[in-house]
């Protein structure tokens, strides 16, 4: 009973007016980096961010949720933190044209974070398209703690790899797959996986980018002793819990399968537990809460 | 001269609330995900997620298409099921001081009975609100509000089951073409009070699959985009059954959404799809509301219900 009594959901969130300190274009996205204050402090690798858009007369209505690629603390700017915002939609290409000084409204940060090992392991980060976003600020920590870290990107094309300068500095190594060729090797970013773990060269798998990536690293790590922690990504109306959209499918420890928010169960879920297979349909009810 | 004092309070039947400003069911789950952002006893009452017998995982995803000023949801009643709801959800409400309304759906006229009958066995429950208007059932022919002699069967099991104890707020839909007629058959059958309106009936054609977007086919719309049709509607029930308290929904963002409610008859005034866009918009709501309601001169909320009938 005692539980139940303090609850833990949103419990790091705020809703504040942040300001736009920069804004600029890299490759096909746009590094977007907001002044924040000492919200960085609640901040961690793998949390989202919730950004009303369209400004007070839009006819959009719902927040954009966009995964935090870092944050960072530095006496000129203070606490910041950058996204990786790619413009395909009314929202983010909205996001997109907001110029330095901008205020821009956010819920932050929200959802689940990465797990972080307390000892050091191999780690592989795998992200795909601009997924990788929240993966190098990942890479940083992971490398505090001595990890080695190994990255692949993958992508359709060269110009959708987000792999900035500093980024190749946190991991020990990085290789980039695209499926036309145009960039790195050509292939999709989950082909050599197979080989790596059975090497032993990886203890957990850090993932973020398309489900259907998620799902195929999944598929790879099934059966072995391989952790791994993805992102996902479901079409969410509230970013906090309260309007039950982004459910997925996810197994719990008694082996029963429940409808999990992404948003505050996610986005960083263990893959072993999604179950891939059920996403889009509504699984049966077999025993009773 | 002295400061106007504005008597804030509101009544549902025989509740009472300090605020007439609540969540709407389906919109702020059992409250503990919106207690982050503010005290959830600051506001008049959390309207709880319709809660069904058992357990139900609800439709398949997509669940959700925003649309131009609204969003369309086919959410289908996902919930933890009546009883685990009771043990759990609705003492960790009373401990935060939050007064409490339960909706509770059910798929026939003995569901909505063995329902009350277990709200009523619970203690801090202002008071139950019938929802039999989701629209996110696989039967239309479900929607009981969509048919008068269903509707009043409902209600009549539950004010059996319920007795007096507590106020039995039926929860309409706006998609039928006699409102008033629907709700006057429910509160001669029991209906201390009504929840208007629910969603409006909608869907979205995804271009890229040139299909259905929502895995539920059809979705129910809110936002702004339907609040015209939630005053229209609080407006001729109101006019149909003046002695009867609205609990009005339907759009609602900000204090004026909130005000054009109250005059066209609301009581209280749930706030939804809003919460989506902005967790603590219910509290702007409340304070832009009391202070529009002292611009206007209004003493009181009761003084302003119903107003633009005069």
């Amino acid at each position: 009973m005692v539980e139940i009594l303090v609850s833990q959901i949103n419990r790091s969130a705020s809703q504040i007016i942040a300001t736009l300190l920069s804004n600029k274009r890299v490759g096909q996205y746009h590094q977007i980096v907001l002044g924040i204050g000492d919200l960085v402090k609640v901040c961690r690798p793998g949390n989202f961010v919730a950004i009303k858009v369209g400004g007070d007369s839009s006819r959009m209505i719902l927040r954009r949720a966009f995964a935090i690629s870092r944050v960072s603390e530095s006496v000129s700017f203070g606490g910041t933190m950058e996204l990786i915002v790619a413009p395909h939609g009314g929202g983010s290409q909205w996001l997109c044209s907001q110029i330095e000084g901008a205020e821009i409204d956010i819920v932050a940060p929200l959802g689940t974070a990465f797990g972080i090992p307390t000892t050091p392991i191999k780690a592989l980060l795998v992200g795909g398209g601009y997924g990788s976003a929240p993966l190098f600020g990942l890479a940083e920590l992971l490398k505090s703690r001595g990890c080695k870290v190994d990255m692949l990107l993958g992508a359709s094309i060269g110009g959708k790899i987000y792999a900035p300068m500093e980024g190749k500095r946190s991991v020990n190594s990085l290789r980039i797959y695209t499926e036309d060729g145009s960039m790195g090797e050509k292939g999709r970013v989950t082909e050599p996986i197979a080989k790596l773990i059975a090497d032993a060269e990886v203890d957990v798998i850090y993932s973020c980018g398309p489900m259907a990536m998620l799902r195929a690293i999944s598929e790879l790590t099934n059966g072995t002793e391989v952790i791994h922690q993805c992102a996902v990504e479901e079409a969410m109306a509230c970013g906090i819990g309260i309007c039950m959209t982004c459910v997925l499918p996810v197994k719990n420890a008694e082996g029963q399968i429940a409808m999990l928010r992404s948003c505050i169960d996610g986005p960083v879920m263990d893959g072993s537990t999604v179950q891939w297979d059920l996403i889009g349909q509504v699984p049966e009810i077999s025993v009773q809460p | 001269m002295s400061a106007t004092v504005l008597d804030f309070s509101t009544t549902i039947g025989n509740a009472f609330f300090t605020t007439p400003i609540f969540t709407a069911s389906g919109c702020a789950s059992s409250g503990k995900e919106l207690s982050q952002f503010f005290p959830l006893h600051e506001i008049g009452a959390v309207v709880t997620k319709s809660v069904m017998n058992k357990p139900r995982f609800g439709r398949p995803t997509p669940r959700m298409a925003e649309t131009p000023s609204g969003m369309l949801n086919s959410i289908g009643l996902q919930g933890p099921g009546i009883d685990s709801f009771l043990a759990n959800d609705v003492p960790w409400l009373v401990e935060q001081k939050s007064r409490v309304i339960v909706s509770i759906a059910g798929e026939t006229v003995e569901e909505y009975a063995t329902l009350a009958r277990k709200v009523r066995s619970v203690a801090g429950i202002s008071a139950l609100e019938v929802n039999i208007s989701c629209p996110n059932v696989e039967n239309r022919g479900l929607v009981f509000a969509c048919d008068p002699e269903a509707s009043r069967r409902v209600i009549d099991g539950v004010r059996r089951i319920i007795g007096g104890d507590l106020p039995i707020i039926a929860k309409l839909s706006p998609d039928v073409t006699n409102l008033p007629a629907i709700a006057t058959g429910v509160v001669e059958a029991g209906a201390d009070a009504l929840a208007l309106i629910n969603t409006v009936l909608g869907m979205v054609i995804n271009l890229e699959t040139m299909r259905p977007h929502l895995g539920g086919k059809t979705g129910g719309l809110s936002g702004p985009a339907i609040k015209p049709v939630a005053v229209r509607a609080i407006y001729q029930v109101h006019a149909a059954l003046p002695t009867v308290p609205i609990l009005g929904m339907g759009g609602v963002a900000s204090g004026r959404d909130a005000l054009e409610l109250i005059l066209a008859g609301a009581s209280g005034v749930s706030v939804g799809t809003a919460s989506f866009g902005n967790p603590n918009v219910i509290i702007d709501i409340q304070n832009q509301l009391q202070d529009l309601l002292v611009a206007k001169g209004f003493p009181s909320v009761k003084s302003a219900i119903g107003y633009a009938h005069r």
